[in-house]
């Protein structure tokens, strides 16, 4: 069936209610009825729920062959956790069928790449498929289709029972003997730990992993000794060089700073812009400079940031300290820096995935949110965006907040160079659609601004301003002259992944590519 | 191919940006960044081994790259090597606008390579005259011998200094202040104004030292080049912020002009503007900024 | 021209490419890897073919290792290797002419 952005999914992926996508805001209104997780009650007094090692937390949480474990990515690249628990399930107990939901998958986790190649595990949901993983499952070697969700549609899918978690694996900075758990106070802070908390509320079994046992009770804590089956103490719960990240620095590649400039120029020019706006941050260097642009634009007009929504770098921190931001509403902290300044001041907050960007609930904080600047692999003259597949059709990226943020914002602006090696990123198709055109507004390139002919109210903000635009298929052509137009990829039947949109339909499916041959 | 405009000897030049001849991935993004010039270099930035290379990379870059209005100049080979006749072969055959003479030292090596590159136009069908010319002093003979340089020829634009070659053979090290090279920029500097032709100051190698880069770039201004030789497209923006006329700068030059247009219809030559006696000279200089200012695109007057 | 001895230019850096000739007397023979092949492998091979036939070569093995180069790229890289194949890279390159 086609969905409303063009994409054939096969028949069968539509059973059990499944539908495809029909545009944003189709699900607004309807009612849901949440699945509940089945509680072990801990009525008995335990002193402590410490176990000697990770296997033991397994074995008391009962893992089994076919269950669901999960884990989050606050450590990012540096994260040892999953990849242990993973370990244990499979090599050392002997576990088969097992199902990883996880808030993303990349390096880290590359002896997950190992045990879907050898058919231990069948089932994946994620948002990043990054590294091996995403090569291995691209090369069709995963039992079922991997389910690629964005931030915001993970915990609508636990909620709506579509993913069952038997037992959440937590990697915590610290925690005491009963599980109140934190992202600071241990020798490796990742600071927020928005990522994990949903979990804790929907899986059957909790188990926290930190390398910092500190005495009870260690409150205030993000998670609750309520939620808590088992805590496990590790050697390290990651790599310090790699968690520990010191300031993310401002690009000073001039092509990116002149998209940047043009991107707060936009901005600029709307009428969100006023005092208290929102913005969403993120960590790339273009999106640092855009911070850096839109401050000047703010001393100008003496207006301040009424609240910046996401990822949390040490640059926003500094902003709120100048006291041009009034809050942060931080999901993850990218540096140190970050991690060090939430929960000190008093208005930079910790949220979790629900509270984020979740499309089922009463309102997530994306729906009050004015402006997001995001990257792309591909952008189409429809203005879908794909940032999961490369040029050669190969899981490698992540949606992340992308499609949450583009659908909740007034205005969504997206900033990418017009071609990237070989390869133009503005196309007539994109090869996966992660965020659907009718969720971008405004494309930003080293070669020109295009405006979505969706938002005419925007396109006037650019006339007025005086900034130049071009359209968004003239820039299309620009590309392929000069790297020459890309012959289509072949595919095979078989599907390999399923994105979904943030409610739950199905916006595109990817298939395994079929070898080249001449 | 696409068509490119006739080069023009008096243009703007406040930046020009050296670029590998063979990185057309990065080459056909340079008029992006917006460097008056680019130099596509056959020299230094080749190994000995791949000159032959380099060419073919640099025809087909000269070919099929769309510059838009950024001058395309190429630095060949000194005379001294076995390259330059076919280094200029190539560049005329592939529509360059100008090249820049390596290691120049003296009128007879302009006037060699004028002969040169008619021939090629000639053999290539290129209009003659079409390709323009710049010198590169690189030693104590060339900088001597720079006004009789950038007077050999009809082609000649101006003149540069190539820092790093010059000062090895000057037995000195880089100074803060520049003193060691201040002679070699000021007889430079006096040979092109004579002989009415732009001058341009080395590069400054070192990107991560901001500081050092911007203050050789104002002395570069206060001195009175043209433009500079740049390596990185970070480094264009001071550069064309700092030789574009100041604010204060237009204004008075407005001024000047204005009371010109007034005092030369009452038949009046010299007077005072802002209790200074001025007359023609500074009318001409006023004239000179007022143009600057406009294709540096910070005038917004009406004259 | 004829492919006399072997020949290699270009490099394996991003968005260059590597070409190796040798000579041959079987006709072509073709070999291309490309890290954009599934978009550009057959654009790749026509701009190879049609400047190996430009330069009218008939026989010869051409391997050509691509890393997104750009047509323009491809053509110098195939273009120096033959000339260097025969020893006449260094002068009277018949540009405009056979190189275009």
């Amino acid at each position: 069936m086609i969905n409303a952005v063009g994409r054939d999914i096969p028949d069968e992926l539509l059973k059990n209610g499944k539908e495809v996508y029909q545009g944003k805001y189709y699900m607004d209104g309807k009612f849901v009825r949440k699945a509940t997780p089945a509680t072990r009650r801990c009525e008995k007094p335990q002193e402590s729920k410490l176990c000697e090692s990770i296997k033991e937390a397994c074995k008391k949480c009962g893992a089994h062959d076919g269950m669901t474990f999960s884990f989050h990515t606050e450590f990012r690249n540096g994260d040892y956790v999953a990849a242990m628990v993973a370990k244990v399930l499979i090599e050392d107990m002997g576990l088969k069928d097992i199902h990883v939901a996880a808030t993303s998958l990349g390096s880290a986790q590359n002896n997950i790449a190992d045990y879907i190649e050898q058919g231990k595990i069948t089932h994946v949901t994620t948002s990043g498929v990054r590294g091996r993983i995403g090569e291995v499952i691209s090369a069709g070697k995963l039992a079922t289709p991997a389910i690629i969700r964005s931030h915001g549609g993970r915990p609508r899918a636990i909620e709506a029972g579509e993913i069952h978690i038997d037992i959440a694996f937590l990697a915590c900075a610290s925690s005491d003997c009963c599980g109140n758990a934190s992202g600071i106070g241990g020798k490796n802070n990742c600071g927020s730990l928005g990522f994990a908390i949903h979990d804790t509320h929907f899986a059957d079994h909790v188990v926290i992993i930190t390398d910092t046992l500190v005495d009870f009770p260690n409150l205030p804590s993000s998670i609750s000794c309520t939620d808590v089956d088992c805590v496990c103490v590790v050697d390290a719960v990651g790599d310090p060089s790699k968690i520990a990240t010191k300031e993310a620095r401002m690009t000073e590649n001039p092509r990116e700073l002149m998209m940047a400039e043009n991107a707060a120029k936009i901005i600029a020019s709307t009428p969100y812009f006023k005092d208290g706006f929102s913005f969403q941050t993120g960590v790339g260097g273009p999106s640092l400079a855009v911070n850096r642009f839109l401050e000047d634009y703010m001393a100008e007009r003496g207006i301040q940031m009424g609240f910046a929504l996401g990822g949390t770098s040490n640059a926003i921190c500094k902003l709120q300290d100048k006291g041009l931001v009034r809050h942060i509403l931080d999901t993850q902290d990218f540096d140190q820096g970050a991690a060090a300044h939430i929960f000190k001041h008093p208005d930079h907050h910790e949220i979790d995935l629900n509270e984020y960007a979740n499309a089922a609930n009463k309102g997530a904080y994306v729906n009050k949110l004015d402006f997001v600047v995001l990257a792309a692999l591909e952008i189409d003259t429809k203005f879908n965006v794909n940032v999961i597949t490369g040029s050669d059709g190969v899981l490698r990226g992540a949606p992340g907040g992308h499609p949450d943020t583009a659908a909740g914002s007034k205005c969504c602006i997206i900033v990418t160079p017009l071609t990237r090696g070989r390869m133009a990123t503005v196309c007539k198709s994109v090869v996966t659609v992660t965020t659907p055109g009718d969720c971008v507004d405004v494309l930003v390139t080293d070669y020109g601004i295009a405006v979505n002919p969706l938002r005419p109210d925007l396109e006037k903000c650019l006339d007025d301003a005086g900034i130049p635009r071009v359209s968004i298929e003239s820039l299309q052509e620009k590309a392929y002259s000069l790297v020459g137009a890309p012959d289509d990829l072949e595919w095979e039947d078989k599907v390999i992944a399923v994105v979904e949109a943030r409610d739950g339909t199905i916006l595109d499916v990817v298939k395994k590519v079929k070898p080249f041959s001449f | 191919m696409i068509p490119r405009p006739k080069p023009k000897k008096n243009r703007l030049r406040r930046t020009m940006m050296f670029m590998n001849a063979q990185k057309p991935g990065l080459i056909k993004d340079a008029y992006i960044y917006g460097a008056d010039s680019i130099i596509l270099d056959l020299e230094d930035a080749v190994a000995e081994n791949q000159k032959d290379a380099a060419r073919f990379s640099l025809y087909h870059a000269l070919k099929s790259i769309d510059y838009g209005d950024t001058e395309v100049i190429v630095r060949m080979n000194g005379l001294d090597t076995p390259h330059w006749q076919e280094d200029i072969r190539c560049i005329v055959a592939g529509g360059a606008d100008g090249i820049r003479i390596a290691k120049c030292e003296s009128a007879q090596d302009v006037k060699t390579v004028e002969e040169h590159v008619l021939a090629a136009e000639k053999e290539f069908g290129i209009e003659e005259g079409r390709t323009l010319l710049m010198a590169a002093l690189e030693s104590p003979k060339g900088v001597m011998n720079a006004y009789e340089i950038v007077t050999a020829s009809p082609r000649m634009f101006g003149c540069a200094i190539s820092g790093g070659d010059f000062r090895k053979s000057m037995h000195v090290q880089i100074q803060e202040g520049g003193i060691e090279m201040m002679t070699a920029r000021s007889m430079m500097l006096l040979a092109a104004r004579a002989a009415g032709v732009q001058c341009f100051d080395t590069m400054w190698p070192n990107i991560d030292d901001k500081e050092g880069f911007e203050a050789e770039v104002v002395q570069n201004r206060k001195m009175g080049f043209d433009g500079k030789s740049i390596v990185n497209p970070r480094q264009i923006r001071f550069v064309h912020e700092t030789f574009a006329p100041t604010p204060k700068e237009i204004v008075y030059a407005e001024k000047l002009v204005r009371s010109f247009n007034e005092q030369a219809n009452a038949g009046v030559g010299v007077y005072t503007v802002d209790g200074k006696m001025v007359d023609i000279p500074f009318f001409e200089d006023a004239r000179r900024v007022i143009a600057l200012a406009k294709a540096c695109g910070v005038y917004h007057g009406d004259l | 021209m004829d492919i006399q001895k072997s020949a290699i230019a270009g490099t394996l850096e991003s968005s260059d490419a590597q070409v190796i000739v040798e000579p041959s007397d079987h006709g072509m023979e073709l070999s291309i890897e490309s890290s954009v092949m599934n978009r550009y492998g057959r654009q790749i091979k026509a701009v190879v073919l049609e400047t190996l036939d430009r330069l009218q070569v008939k026989n010869g093995k051409v391997a050509v290792v691509d890393k997104g180069a750009l047509d323009c790229t491809l053509m110098a890289r195939i273009e120096c290797a033959v000339f260097r194949s025969c020893g006449l890279s260094q002068k009277n390159i018949p540009w405009g002419g056979a190189v275009k």
